[in-house]
């Protein structure tokens, strides 16, 4: 642990356009409401859609650096499986990943240069046997829209960490547009079952 | 009140808190949202610039009227203003005048990886650097306090990680100002005729003296006493990392990093048992550090030159040239990843008006001078198709260069042709074009007009007819500016139809005289527009993957049974419906969607 030991670190990873982004800020607000000190560093490529986007989240009673080591992530929250398979190094031994299991090809792979790995959800599993993969995209669509997969992402980690139903409501409620609160809330709730 | 705020975030609520009236910038990664969030405060005027010099120019003016003024880019554009603040330096200011500067170590989104603090000794001004949000804020409002004590521009250094990251942050309020009424006339102080700048040469010099006499009394400069056997000299966001990396160990955290305060640094000096100068990039507190005469036990040669730095690094590095005390938890090397993974680059959105002009550019195998902004991505695969990029406006020019000294013997792949985009042509392509039609050249320029600033995330140029606010506002017209240049072939085509882009493109390349193609085609992500997905028909496509020369991310293999049962299939979420891989299509296996029947 870092500093004090009461510091928590997650890397959220996934493709340009999947709300990266608003995950960790919702995450990011929830710590923040829950009285931690919360840090957060983001790289958007220089394209806006389709490249790699890695978000790091950091909260804790007191920490210095906005980014995560490598090798001391607490958690990595992937939005694609090459995504997940591509970081998993981030994460300090034992522990968790979760990720969508929803494939999203590279524009190499589109292009044709380069092949999507075979049974990739067979690699997580052998390379990070702590990791859960859930269908977040078809779990966005259960609820009303495939739009809130970033939100089932986020109901899957919530479960882990120490932020009250009512924080994440309060915050959900405040990004996305009035009258989806109760479908992303929908879709929270499914993500946090599926975690389980 | 606290709220978590982005560096950039911070740094435009800083300008406001600090009473800024104006703020002008060109956008460019990592320092585009300053400006977006100074919109946000109704009393700072604020504004979009064609280009950073031409920002600078106007905030000094905003200055020298009263007004505190700050002018905002990235690194790179610092190149380009560096000619109004190195004379600035000279004339000094009325209002503060303060520069951001927005580097971009490791070069996340950038052409190089220059280290702007050496501009701060180079022009003789004042530099400061905050370590997070807080700071970014609270030393922009120092920073207009030292550029109006001191009678200087200030520069101001941010990073990718400090404008880039949100930390916390305690809001304060905005003092109330007076209209300024008084334009005051001072001949000798901003008319830098030799005579006058003569004069004023020395007191630059004095300045600087003055100033690094100041900083051993700023509280951004300060000696963090711990454990004497490490003391580590830092600034910025590196500071965080090393706070990170060695909890206990003694710091020197520099908040103005030019001029350094010699008094400070041998006080630390002398309490310390080794001292290490961590910095990512260039020795700059190193150099003039050692050049005191003070012993440094530690810097380039334990930290790389280049790419930026982490707190894992700085522990492992430290820890490897015998400092102790660093945080176990952060010297693990870390573990090798899985080998072998297809990459994930950026890529042109599904749609893109790019990308028919790169497939055919591709095909022609033309030499392409390219220039800076999404379409750059035609560098990448599957296209190869621009083989030269260095700063903004430079394709028209060198294109130019190139055509002036190579014999083309009616060959396409031995000519040159400049691809610049509407923004970065407003930017400064207009002297590029200028210069070929003076001086007899014959290349092609071919303006992507996609009617915004499109890489940055879409903000407002000289040529989309609305200003940062939103607000209508004129609308260069580009065919009449490049006739004024002197362009006589003008030629226009439809980007997502290849047949037409191929003839446009030969023709224009076969004319042994300058000519402009514009592709007027808006940006499908800035503008919104979808169209419905195309379809691949499975009985006719062959799997030649003729399609896939395209490069869309909306196309995948899907692979059967044997080899000869692969096929080409359109995700329908990604598709755009443009249509250009169906024209490369030679079985007609890719299908328009089927109109809805009213």
């Amino acid at each position: 642990m870092t500093e004090n030991g009461t510091t928590t670190n997650i890397l959220i990873s996934g493709v340009g356009g999947q709300g990266v982004l608003l995950a960790s800020y919702v995450l990011g607000q929830a710590a923040m409401k829950e009285g931690y000190e919360v840090k957060q560093s983001e790289v958007h490529g220089m394209s806006q859609r389709g490249g790699s986007v890695v978000s790091h989240l950091r909260f804790g009673e007191r920490l210095a650096s906005p980014i995560v080591t490598q090798g001391t992530a607490d958690f990595l929250l992937s939005f694609e499986p090459l995504e997940a398979l591509r970081f998993f190094n981030w994460l300090r031994p034992g522990a968790l990943l979760i990720y969508n299991t929803l494939r999203v090809n590279p524009s190499t792979v589109a292009a044709g240069l380069a092949t999507y790995p075979d049974d990739i959800h067979g690699r997580i599993a052998e390379t990070w046997p702590n990791s859960r993969g859930i269908d977040a995209t078809l779990l966005a669509e259960e609820a009303g829209t495939a739009k809130a997969t970033n939100i089932v992402m986020l109901g899957s980690i919530a479960a882990e960490l120490p932020f009250p139903l009512e924080t994440w409501r309060d915050i959900i409620s405040r990004v996305v547009p009035p009258k989806t609160v109760e479908t992303n809330m929908k879709a929270f709730e499914l993500g946090r079952a599926a975690a389980r | 009140m606290k709220d978590i705020l982005s560096g950039n975030e911070a740094m435009a609520r800083g300008a406001w808190e600090a009473g800024v009236r104006f703020a002008a910038a060109y956008p460019g990664t990592p320092s585009t949202e300053i400006l977006e969030n100074i919109r946000n405060y109704e009393d700072i005027e604020s504004q979009w610039s064609p280009n950073e010099k031409v920002a600078t120019e106007v905030a000094l003016g905003a200055s020298i009227a009263g007004a505190r003024s700050l002018a905002v880019m990235k690194h790179v554009g610092v190149n380009v203003a560096a000619d109004p603040l190195f004379t600035a330096s000279y004339t000094g200011v009325n209002g503060g005048f303060v520069m951001i500067t927005a580097d971009d170590p490791a070069m996340h989104s950038s052409q190089n990886e220059q280290d702007n603090r050496n501009y701060a000794r180079f022009a003789k001004v004042p530099l400061l650097e905050p370590s997070d949000s807080q700071e970014a804020k609270d030393m922009l409002k120092l920073a207009f306090e030292l550029s109006e004590e001191f009678d200087t521009p200030v520069l101001f250094r941010t990073t990718t990680r400090i404008s880039h990251s949100k930390t916390m942050v305690e809001l304060g309020e905005r003092p109330a100002l007076e209209p300024l009424t008084v334009l005051e006339k001072d001949v000798p102080k901003y008319t830098m005729l030799p005579g006058f700048a003569k004069l004023k040469h020395p007191k630059v010099e004095q300045r600087i003296l003055d100033l690094a006499q100041r900083a051993e009394t700023l509280d951004v400069n300060r000696i963090e006493m711990g454990d004497p056997s490490v003391g580590i000299v830092t600034s910025g966001v590196v500071y965080q990392y090393a706070r990170e990396a060695f909890p206990g160990a003694s710091f020197l955290k520099l908040g103005m990093t030019y001029p350094l305060p010699q008094a400070m640094i041998e006080e630390f000096r002398s309490k310390v048992e080794h001292l290490y100068v961590v910095e990512e990039l260039d020795p700059f507190l190193e150099d003039i550090i050692r050049l005191m005469g003070v012993k440094v036990d530690g810097g380039k040669d334990v930290f790389p030159i280049t790419g930026e730095l982490d707190p894992g690094s700085v522990a492992r590095l430290l820890t490897a040239a015998g400092a102790p005390g660093a945080d176990a938890d952060l010297l693990a090397e870390p573990g090798p990843g899985v080998e072998g993974l297809p990459m994930r680059p950026p890529t042109l959105c599904p749609g893109c008006s790019h990308r028919g002009v790169f497939t055919v550019l591709s095909r022609l195998k033309v030499f392409v001078s390219g220039d800076i902004g999404c379409y750059t991505l035609g560098a990448m695969a599957p296209f190869g198709a621009m083989h030269a990029c260095v700063c903004m406006g430079a394709s028209i020019g060198m294109a130019h260069g190139i055509s002036k000294v190579t014999d083309a013997q009616g060959q396409i792949k031995n000519q040159s042709v400049a691809v610049i985009g509407d923004s970065t042509f407003f930017h400064s392509g207009i002297t590029g074009l200028m210069d070929t039609v003076w001086n007899q050249g014959a290349s092609t320029t071919i303006i992507l007009d996609n009617r915004t600033t499109a890489m940055t995330g879409g903000q407002e140029n000289p040529g989309t007819g609305k200003a940062l606010s939103g607000q209508p506002a004129a609308e260069v017209d580009i065919p009449k500016l490049v006739e004024a240049l002197g362009v006589k072939r003008i030629a226009y085509m439809d980007p997502y139809d290849l047949t037409e882009t191929e003839e446009v493109i030969k023709r224009e390349l076969a004319v042994p005289e300058p000519s402009v193609i514009i592709a007027q085609a808006p940006c499908v992500l800035q503008f919104k527009i979808m169209n419905d997905p195309w379809t691949v028909d499975s009985e006719l496509c062959t799997g030649c993957k003729r399609c896939l020369r395209v490069g869309c991310i909306a196309l995948s293999l899907l692979e059967g049974e044997g080899e000869e049962d692969t096929l080409v299939e359109i995700d329908p979420v990604q598709c755009n419906g443009c249509g250009v891989c169906a024209q490369m299509c030679r079985f007609d296996a890719i299908l328009p969607p089927v109109p809805v029947e009213a």
